[in-house]
């Protein structure tokens, strides 16, 4: 086992030091920068899309970036069961290649949303949230202008009938369709969450929720 | 090889909130144009495109609509297009 997760890095990406520092300075374990252009994955245990702003948002979250070479490489990583998270704009990036359903959308109230939730873990199927019990609570932070989760009823359907919502929000901020804050697909190796877990790992900054999830990358 | 001129018009589908727009009627209000009962913002996307014909054209612009410019999970869309000299 390499230990070394893979931190892509777009153009506009802004939580890829956050991702990376809570990789090697708090797991301890190794972290590889991925820039879009690139297309080697080779030796990863795994990939973490971060959040921030890639490509600048432009057409709409996620939509540039999902056409960047390093994703063409990521959907082969995926299909062989490689394990991939993406945290915030990460998780808009995987809803706009597909990897995961539904769309992130602009929050009901319009407003930036940057401030610490409650959440509540709602399946324990894959191994990102299997340290966790079910109905567990967790505080995470979120920081976002478009998490409003959407599907059609029918992908929400699907979604609980495969035990693919890992997450919701005790308090709805942004209007995510039944509270969604992260989802995970039917493999259970992709799991999109708004909240960032890489921000409440690190005893000097307060929160430790965001630990598990992370290790998990690694299958601990 | 022709030109085409389109414009893609990128609209969130019916039945996805648009807050924006929510705030945009409430704005309206604000300023005194009463009566508004429905008001929501999309996009518009203007392109100049070479194509053979029209109908090469068209299916272009509509590979670049489903795939690029809008996203049929919240969005629908429609074009215009028409021959430029």
């Amino acid at each position: 086992m390499s230990n070394t997760i893979g931190v892509v890095v777009f153009p506009g990406s802004n939580c890829d030091r956050d991702v990376a520092w809570a990789i090697e300075g708090c797991l301890g374990f190794k972290a590889r920068y991925l820039w879009h252009e690139s297309t080697d994955l080779t030796g990863l245990e795994a990939v973490i899309l971060p959040g921030g702003f890639s490509y600048g948002d432009y057409l709409r979250c996620g939509a540039i970036a999902r056409f960047a070479p390093v994703l063409e490489s990521l959907l082969k990583f995926v299909n062989d069961g490689g394990k991939v998270l993406g945290i915030c704009n990460g998780f808009q990036v995987l809803t706009e290649l597909g990897l995961l359903p539904g769309a992130l959308t602009r929050n009901s109230g319009l407003h930036f949303i940057c401030d610490s939730v409650p959440l509540r873990v709602t399946s324990e199927r894959t191994t990102w949230l299997k340290a966790y019990k079910i109905g567990e609570l967790i505080e995470l932070p979120i920081a976002h202008g478009e998490g409003r989760y959407q599907c059609s009823q029918e992908t929400l359907f699907k979604l609980q009938d495969e035990d693919s919502i890992a997450l919701r929000y005790c308090d709805n901020p942004n209007g995510s369709i039944y509270d969604i804050a992260g989802i995970t697909n039917k493999q259970g190796n992709v799991f999109g969450l708004m909240p960032h877990p890489e921000r409440a790992i690190d005893p000097v900054l307060g929160g430790l929720d965001g630990k598990l999830i992370l290790k998990s990358l690694l299958g601990v | 090889m022709p030109n085409f001129q389109a414009r893609v018009l990128v609209n969130l589908r019916p039945s996805v909130l648009d807050p924006a727009g929510e705030a945009a009627r409430s704005a309206a209000n604000r300023l005194g144009v009463k009566g508004i009962s429905k008001l929501r913002i999309g996009k518009a996307i203007e392109l100049v495109i070479e194509a053979p014909n029209e109908q090469e054209a068209r299916k272009k612009v509509e590979l670049l609509s489903d795939r690029l410019l809008a996203n049929p999970v919240i969005e629908d869309w429609n074009f215009e297009i028409q021959s430029i000299k």
